[in-house]
């Protein structure tokens, strides 16, 4: 294949400082924008979750007030989900999918560019809304109606927020399918797709089909507000039961859509460091467009407790429960993968190591809160807030972790400090767990989510708990720490930056030169 | 409580059934896990490169991948057996014996034994009311029952097969009782039943399970279970004091104002 | 970076998407500051309306000029393409779920509240009968008349439809080259989207002036006016695109082979137009 890298020679001058990053076009440097804005939001995020940590450290109130931590749990979520995790992503996505499939940049270059910046005006608004008079939203992260109405004058500045992050995440997905659809390099059929590419183009479709939807039933919501409908309201004939419906068919999606990329990146780096090429590539392809599928027919497992028709209940645990089959060929696949191959452990692939391991443990309480007569016990406890936590924490965020770790060289052309790197891996995945296994028993012995105070008998694993989500926060100043150094230097990366890594962005130098494949490179 | 891991057997034949159901299924997730964990830290054992080994070749296998479909289904169909049927069992909420309405209010619950002229509003009790205020200074650990006492616990006969119908004035509560074996959700507007039929006489201790606003964490539930001559006797007191007393006065106001907000 | 050599275009940096992301959250502070009821909120609103106008008009400028300099190769129309379809996509999901609230309301929650859930009607709703449509148990007093398929409705039925007939006319006389019949054509489908929307919003003036419906009335106000309001929206945003592709094809912007932007623009007016027969059915008809 012929990669063409070098610069061209530029009609105009492109701008610089402050206004290069402004108007920027390159999905590269709109994908660093991306991954900065997400590394930041994650620390906003947790210090959002410290501050939970701290209060729930005792019973009794000692930090704050019962509404603001309300506050907290709403936007610690509200910023995690929306603000860490999906942007991680798509500056990912930004980054890599044009490098893996031989592409010159993103389909619409432009519309990247807004994509990306109306994330920081939404979250300008949405942060906002802290210092309002009345706070911030306080109905938790799902904004469930009667409840969500009783919001004070953030209210409508909240959900105009999330439609504007909703619109952000709808472009970017578009971007991203456009330029699957359409920009791959001749001869990279779709069969022949890194994975990575292939999970995130199902994702950008799982996104086009639910953030409207998300988008409709905020809109409810401000309507009934402030324009007399009723749609979450019996006496008018409407249903606060139907909101949940409406949420959670975006909802439950939207849980794939944050996990959906990180099985990319886990099959990517996996066979880098096993030596050998992943097992089972088109099960694997084939199994995340089921698991894509039936996300959009399960949605009420997040509502067996609402009073459904037994009928209804049936469905939605039958349905859920079958997505444990294709979740268990990645398993398995992944496995597979590493059964007889000759593995080293730098810092990403023991970040994927550990992600199939704990990922799979969220996987196992997911299948638990499936069965709708046990999820009556388990509903809106700790055991939910556990489940959720393994898979978004060490599923979503250890993958994005180790994604960074990978692909660090190719971004900055310097390899980070292995020596902190596994500094950080362990401190991370021992006081994870400390941090978020505990709340497994608490939620099991009966202490409900949401609660600012409980009572005596859940005092020593809250504030286990509470250490290890300490210890973790702390732990992740580290890999701040190797980001920085790593972007101002180190030793220097080569094209191939790690021995098994395979793909199209291994054979372009590193650090990335600003165009790539304005020729495109021919896959055999 | 560091013993506090697992979830309670309860005192209903449901809760125990959902007990089982949970166990089973946690068990063969452990088995799996245990499997899959095994082969793998197995592999990262023995096929590092720093052994030595070279990497195999191979790349797929349509039969080990059909096995490893076909045994997970398998599996599924398996538990989802006696979850379908726990489900079913609690559903039927014909020939109960009497019906209690349940009402979430901001923050506190309202209790109305139908057809007996009995209702009355069940809060937090005051010791705890006091120490629950932000830099309160009372040590929660000295306050009996901190957070889990009430003062009217919501009474009820053993060996009795009890409907409920739970509603809200408000916002959604979801009332719960892990005892008992089930959470329901109050929802403002709808009427939501089931049933419950405790065996043994004793005190149980629940809470609002559903975000309801700043003192979600402050409307817990208590029930006292006792013989049915005793439930009868103690309605019957409940009953003389009924329009008699002031309480009783202020409760069937807070009531009616429960009311009108439910037909809001 | 332009590129000369027909490689794939990827623009200059551009500041559009800035002026974009200022514009939309100015726009949306300002609702929401009216909404609060203050004072200023309206004049941000404004403001905000302002700025994303010009960044439309810019941005699609830019794109125009572009286009006509011949710098799209076909893969860049692809994009486009992929682009307009899945972005419609996006808008019938927007839809889908205010259709599945009407759904919801008529097969579930008013049938539940007025006796198929015995409880809940007999302890909550004195046992009251309910019948589509309805403004809720709770808005008994309430008295409305639902607006009939007739004859607004189907009139506005067949305008759509037709519209959707003469754009396919002058889609046709693009690719034949007859300038003439095109520019025709285009004429009469933006008419008739203004026709359109001119009986919509008397059907609007009805309803409030005289048959008492309102945003107000219970779930069937709420669903009616929700799902024709936005569609509305969208058949006014459609007429603007159209209006825009008249004066373009009037400056002769496209050729018979390679006319995206006709074509985006026809698919955005199509969906609108089958959304509508969505609506025909389910909110007038059924
Ligand atoms: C990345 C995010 C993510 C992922 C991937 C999942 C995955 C799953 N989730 Fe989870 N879930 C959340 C995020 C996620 N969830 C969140 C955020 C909430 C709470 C929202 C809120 O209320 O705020 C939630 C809540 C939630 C509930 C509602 C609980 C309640 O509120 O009462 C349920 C119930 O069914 C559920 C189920 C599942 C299941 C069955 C899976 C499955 O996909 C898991 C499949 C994986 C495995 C099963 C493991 C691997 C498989 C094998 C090794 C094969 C063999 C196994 C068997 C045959 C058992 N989840
Ligand atoms: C991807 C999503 C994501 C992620 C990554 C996390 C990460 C964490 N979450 Fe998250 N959480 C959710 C999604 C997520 N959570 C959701 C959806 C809910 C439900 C909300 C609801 O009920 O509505 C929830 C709820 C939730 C609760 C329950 C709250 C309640 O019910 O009241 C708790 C409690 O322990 C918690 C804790 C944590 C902790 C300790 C982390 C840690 O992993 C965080 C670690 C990171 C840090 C700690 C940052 C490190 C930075 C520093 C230490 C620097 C200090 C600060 C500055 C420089 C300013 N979360
Ligand atoms: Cu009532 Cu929570
Ligand atoms: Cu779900």
């Amino acid at each position: 294949m012929t990669a063409t890298t070098q610069d061209h020679a530029h009609h105009e001058a492109e701008p610089t400082g402050l206004k290069r990053w402004l108007v920027t076009t390159n999905h590269k440097d709109i994908g660093s924008m991306y991954l900065l804005f997400s590394l930041a939001m994650f620390l906003v995020g947790g210090a959002m979750a410290l501050v939970i940590r701290a209060e729930l450290f005792q019973p009794g109130l000692q930090v704050v007030d019962p509404y603001f931590f309300n506050q907290m749990t709403t936007m610690h979520a509200l910023v995690m989900i929306f603000g860490a995790v999906m942007p991680a992503f798509t500056g990912l996505a930004n980054w890599m999918i044009p490098l893996m499939v031989g592409a010159p940049d993103m389909a619409l270059p432009r519309m990247n560019n807004w994509s990306f910046w109306l994330l920081p005006f939404g979250f300008a608004v949405l942060l906002s809304t802290l210092f309002m008079p009345g706070g911030g939203p306080a109905g938790g992260w799902t904004m469930y109606p009667p409840l969500m109405l009783q919001t004070g004058t953030a209210f409508p500045f909240v959900i105009f927020a999330i439609h504007v992050l909703g619109i952000s995440s709808i472009m970017g997905s578009i971007n991203v399918i456009a330029t699957i659809l359409n920009m791959r390099a001749p001869g990279m059929t779709l069969m022949k797709m890194p994975l990575f590419v292939w999970t995130w183009l199902i994702t950008a479709y799982l996104m086009i089909a639910v953030m409207p939807v998300l988008a409709g039933a905020i809109t409810m919501l401000l309507t009934d507000q402030y324009f007399g409908t009723t749609f979450f309201s019996a006496a008018g004939g409407g249903d606060p039961v139907l909101y949940q419906h409406i949420f959670w068919f975006f909802g439950h999606p939207e849980v794939y859509i944050l996990i959906l990329p990180a099985f990319g990146i886990i099959s990517t780096i996996i066979p880098a460091f096993t030596r050998k090429p992943l097992f089972g590539y088109s099960s694997m392809v084939y199994a995340t467009a089921s698991i894509a599928f039936l996300s959009f027919i399960v949605w009420a497992h997040h509502m067996f407790t609402v009073g459904m028709p037994l009928a209804g209940q049936l469905f939605f645990m039958y349905a859920t429960m079958l997505i444990a089959v294709p979740t268990g060929v990645k398993v398995f696949n992944w496995v597979a993968t590493m059964w007889r191959g000759a593995m080293t452990f730098e810092t990403p692939m023991l970040f994927a190591l550990a992600f199939v391991f704990l990922f799979t443990i969220g996987g196992f309480s997911g299948l638990m809160l499936a069965i709708a007569p046990a999820d009556f016990q388990y509903h809106d406890t700790y055991f939910v807030v556990a489940h959720f936590h393994y898979v978004l924490v060490t599923g979503a965020v250890f993958a994005i972790l180790a994604a960074a770790y990978y692909w660090l060289p190719k971004w900055t052309g310097h390899m980070y400090s292995e020596r902190l790197g596994q500094w950080h891996f362990w401190l991370s995945v021992i006081f994870v767990n400390v941090l978020f296994f505990p709340q497994h028993f608490l939620g099991l012995a009966g202490m409900p989510r949401r609660i600012p105070d409980y009572s005596v008998q859940f005092a020593d694993w809250n504030m286990i708990s509470s250490i290890g989500g300490f210890g973790f926060g702390f732990a992740q100043l580290i890999f701040v720490w190797l980001l920085y150094k790593c972007i101002r230097g180190g030793q220097k990366a080569e094209a191939r930056a790690w021995e098994g890594a395979e793909g199209l962005e291994w054979e372009v130098p590193s650090p990335a030169p600003h165009h790539t494949f304005d020729t495109p490179p021919v896959v055999r | 409580d560091l013993g506090l891991i697992n979830m309670t057997r309860g005192v209903t034949e449901s809760s125990r059934q959902i007990y089982d159901l949970h166990m089973t299924i946690f068990s063969i997730t452990v088995a799996i896990g245990v499997l899959v964990f095994g082969a793998m830290f197995y592999s990262i054992f023995r096929h590092r490169k720093a052994r030595g080994v070279k990497p195999a070749k191979f790349h797929h296998s349509t039969a080990v991948e059909i096995v490893w479909t076909v045994i997970p289904l398998g599996i599924l169909v398996a538990m989802a057996v006696p979850a379908t049927q726990t489900l079913i069992d609690l559903d039927d909420t014909s020939e109960s014996e009497m019906t209690v309405k349940v009402t979430g209010y901001q923050w506190f619950w309202g209790y109305e034994y139908m057809d007996e002229d009995v209702q009355f509003l069940s809060r937090l009790d005051v010791d705890s009311d006091r120490a629950r205020r932000l830099r309160s200074g009372v040590e929660p650990a000295s306050v009996d029952n901190y957070l889990q006492n009430v003062d009217k616990r919501l009474v009820l006969p053993v060996d009795t097969k009890i409907r409920f119908q739970i509603t809200a004035a408000d916002v959604i509560h979801s009332w719960w009782m892990p005892d008992l074996g089930w959470k329901k959700d109050a929802i403002p507007g709808f009427v939501n039943e089931t049933w419950t039929r405790i065996d043994e006489p004793g005190v149980y201790r629940g809470r609002c399970a559903e975000l309801c606003g700043r003192d979600h964490g402050f409307m817990p539930i208590v029930v006292e279970a006792v013989e049915k001559d005793e439930f009868q006797a103690w309605l019957a007191e409940q009953r003389g004091e009924t329009g008699a007393t002031a309480e009783a006065a202020e409760t069937d106001e807070d009531e009616q104002v429960g009311d009108a907000l439910a037909s809001r | 970076m332009a590129q000369a050599e027909g490689g794939y275009y990827v623009p200059h940096g551009s500041n559009w998407p800035i002026i974009g992301s200022v514009g939309m959250t100015t726009l949306v502070v300002g609702i929401a500051m009216y909404l609060e009821g203050m004072g200023i909120g309206t004049w941000v609103l404004g403001a905000g309306a302002l700025i994303t106008a010009w960044m439309v008009i810019g941005w699609f400028g830019d794109v125009i000029r572009e286009s006509v300099k011949g710098l799209y190769s076909d893969q860049v129309d692809r994009s486009l393409r992929w682009g307009m379809i899945w972005f419609i996509f996006s808008e019938i999901m927007f839809f889908a779920a205010f259709f599945g609230a009407l759904f919801y309301a008529r097969t579930l929650s008013v049938p539940w509240l007025s006796g198929e859930d015995p409880a809940t009607s007999r302890l909550l709703w004195d046992s009251m009968a309910l019948n589509w449509p309805t403004a809720g148990p709770g808005n008994a007093a309430m008295d409305f008349q639902p607006m009939g398929p007739w004859p607004l409705p189907t009139i506005n039925t067949l305008i759509l439809l037709t519209s959707g007939l003469t754009l396919t006319v002058a889609h046709h006389a693009l690719k034949e080259g007859n300038r003439a019949k095109l520019i025709t054509f285009m004429w009469m489908t933006v008419a008739l989207g203004v026709i359109f929307t001119g009986f919509q919003g008397y059907e609007y003036y009805e309803a409030y002036a005289h048959l008492n419906l309102r945003l107000e009335t219970g779930i069937y106000g709420s669903t009616f006016f929700m799902l024709t309001g936005f569609h509305g929206m969208h058949v006014v945003i459609g007429t603007i695109l159209l209006l825009v592709i008249t004066l373009r094809c009037m400056k002769g912007h496209f050729r018979p082979d390679s006319h995206f932007g006709f074509e985006g623009a026809a698919w955005y007016w199509h969906f609108v137009d089958v959304v509508w027969l969505g609506l025909y059915i389910f909110v007038y008809i059924l």
